[in-house]
């Protein structure tokens, strides 16, 4: 194992509404607004990765026009995940403990505006035994919901609380609303938009030079479970919990937490998979059922905890990011400001 | 047209993925298509439905298929009232994961059972079978209340004319509306005009055409002027295509090329038409070309207005002037 610190030296968040959701403008509007906020200069940049999905955009290899945006010539090293930008900054950070490099750019990007997210992912299934069948994210989250309810864990006013926090509704004004699949409502799903959002890796003296609080990655891990709904046990999330083990290690129990739960009950499953208690405030940079842009909301819950740290809100934090149906890939880091 | 005045065009995306199934799906979908179950047993014993090559456990290959009986019971739920296109069934229904008696794990599969008053977690369950099985998951056409009297399903075609199963195909159909962005919209309008908009990036000073909103090289929105580009240039590279594709627009052969527009940092990728074969095999480098744009009545925004270019017959231009954009 690498003894190099990596640290997560700045964060920007971008959601587009009505732009036409093309690649290379979001792209390049919040690479731009980073580096404008950072004093790190772009050439110091090694290496570059970025987390989308060609089907969001319908357009084949749009995260090379959204290369546009950032900039690729002369040429850079650059990778890409089909995948939440959480990932991409996974591979970012693993390059970094090489030392081949001092400094990368993540970044994420995503569109529900263009398509039909629901169709894509009902495409994304298991060929043979899910997809044809034609189950949308609705009906798999609301399983799991089901399965929380059915073991006597949580209600549906629980969730509807989960939906009414960050709003001006209470959650009983919420349970009058029709379901979507049963037990689940419109409200109780993030609501998606377009946008995109960048954060800037530094390693070791360079992180500090260029930050006064870095935000040290001090542990970070990605577990998957099998694809089949059935075969798992929905009401707990073992890879969340054993990401959550793998990335905290021995440290304490951080100040907050930013998660990324794409339906209201999935709140809980994570909060309890990550062994949170009450000292930890949870997705203090707004509602838990934030903004969800596609393939970058993982992204932004990692870079909206790096920033709290910074500015000085907190020393510790964990983020988390999700994938797959009912939460079935997580990737878990913990990251502490302060000397390293 | 956008509200924002953005050009923006429907997109149809449609594929038949044809996959293969490997030996277990085979039997486990020949089954089904006689209207039997198959399972898949562990080496620790456990029988997995529906079944896979792997126990997701260890990752050993499962050791046999067992048969399995067509009841079960509902071990979750979710009522639809309004199925999405395409989704479960045509009617409301429920998803159930449902674990087959003699099973481990539980498979999906929509309920009908009219209405969610009826659906609990704990409740048995049994498969309608399709009428008209094909090999596939839809071959139980859902599951309905053990209870429920069960019509006989269509009878089922003589197993000796049937062929083996080796692959599945997967019809895919997703519908998109892509917009165009400002710079590129301002672009598509002035081909329906015969005109090459280009755009300047006001750092580095290269002339972008098709005008375009970004800097690849300074990673800027391009705030230079736009600039109308004559339709004449120079080849600076090419090939000649001599073999047919799906969805191509002319007969080959034809020759594809880079074109460097009089002015314009950067080639664009075009077709030069009206060659012969002779004409064809004389193409090179540095030779001379000007757009053949589409009729007045055939000017729409699109790269449709342009419909080729055609060789000029004007000596070379010299390889000073364009060997820096090859």
């Amino acid at each position: 194992m690498s003894d190099r610190n990596v640290a997560i030296v700045g964060y920007a968040g971008l959601p587009v509404v009505g732009a036409g959701a093309d690649p290379a403008l979001m792209v390049q509007a919040v690479v731009s607004r980073l580096f404008e906020e950072s004093s790190l200069p772009r050439d110091r940049i090694g290496f570059v990765c970025s987390g989308s999905r060609d089907y969001d955009f319908g357009q084949p290899f749009s995260f090379i026009s959204a290369l546009d945006g950032v900039g690729a010539w002369p040429p850079v090293a650059e990778s890409h995940v089909e995948m939440d930008g959480a990932w991409a900054l996974y591979e970012a950070w693993v390059k970094l403990l090489t030392g081949d490099i001092d400094a990368a750019l993540v970044y994420a990007f995503g569109c529900s505006s263009r398509g039909d997210l629901d169709a894509v992912e009902t495409l994304q299934l298991d060929p043979y035994t899910l997809s044809p069948l034609g189950i949308r994210p609705a009906g798999l989250a609301a399983l799991q919901a089901r399965a929380l309810i059915d073991a006597g864990r949580y209600t549906e006013a629980d969730f509807a609380r989960v939906a009414a926090r960050g709003t001006d509704l209470t959650a009983e004004a919420l349970l009058e609303a029709d379901y979507v699949a049963s037990p689940l409502r419109a409200h109780d799903r993030a609501p998606r938009t377009d946008g995109a959002v960048a954060v800037l890796l530094a390693a070791g003296d360079l992180a500090r030079e260029v930050c006064e609080r870095p935000a040290w990655i001090r542990g970070i891990d990605h577990r998957i479970e099998v694809h089949a709904p059935g075969f798992r046990d929905l009401t707990v999330a073992p890879s969340i919990a054993e990401a959550g083990r793998r990335a905290r290690g021995n440290l304490p129990q951080p100040d907050l937490a930013e998660i990324q739960a794409p339906w209201s009950h999935q709140a809980f499953l994570i909060r309890d998979a990550l062994a949170l208690e009450d000292g930890t405030a949870i997705n203090p940079s707004g509602r838990v059922l934030a903004r969800d842009i596609p393939m970058a909301a993982g992204l932004s819950r990692i870079g909206e905890a790096a920033a709290r740290l910074t500015r000085g809100d907190a020393d510790t934090a964990m983020a988390h990011a999700t994938m797959g149906p009912c939460l079935q890939q997580n990737l878990v880091a913990y990251l502490q400001a302060g000397e390293s | 047209m956008a509200d924002s005045g953005a050009l923006t065009e429907p997109f149809e995306l449609k594929y038949a993925y044809k996959r293969s199934l490997g030996p277990v799906l085979q039997q486990f979908f020949e089954a089904l298509r006689r209207r039997r179950v198959l399972g898949a047993r562990t080496a620790s014993g456990r029988v997995l439905m529906p079944p896979s090559e792997y126990d997701p456990d260890t990752g050993e290959a499962v050791s046999e298929l067992v048969p399995l009986p067509e009841t079960g019971v509902v071990t979750s739920w979710s009522w639809v009232d309004a199925p999405a296109p395409g989704e479960g069934l045509e009617r409301p229904f429920a998803w159930a994961l449902v674990r087959l008696d003699g099973a481990d794990t539980a498979m999906l599969h929509a309920l009908d059972a009219g209405s969610a008053e009826r659906v609990h977690t704990g409740m048995a369950v049994r498969i309608r079978w399709a009428d008209a099985p094909v090999g596939g998951i839809r071959d139980i056409a859902c599951f309905v209340p053990a209870d429920d009297p069960i019509e006989a399903p269509a009878p089922l075609p003589d197993p000796a004319a049937l062929e083996p199963l080796t692959r599945i195909v997967t019809p895919t159909h997703l519908s998109y509306t892509v917009q165009a962005d400002p710079v590129r919209t301002e672009c598509l309008l002035a081909l329906a005009e015969r005109r090459l908009l280009a755009r300047r990036c006001h750092q580095c000073g290269e002339v972008y055409v098709p005008a375009r909103a970004t800097c690849p090289t300074c990673a800027v929105i391009c705030e230079g002027e736009d600039i109308d580009l004559p339709d004449t240039g120079v080849v600076t590279t090419f090939c000649v295509i001599n073999i047919p594709f799906q969805g191509q627009l002319l007969t080959p052969p034809y020759a594809c090329a880079h074109i460097l527009l009089d002015g314009a940092s950067v080639p664009l990728f075009q077709i030069i038409g009206g060659c012969d074969a002779a004409d064809l095999s004389k193409i090179r480098a540095g030779m001379r070309v000007k757009a053949v744009w589409a009729a007045d009545d055939a000017l729409t925004p699109t790269w449709e207005s342009l419909r080729w270019f055609e060789l000029t017959g004007e000596p070379d231009a010299p390889a000073a002037d364009w060997e820096r954009y090859v």
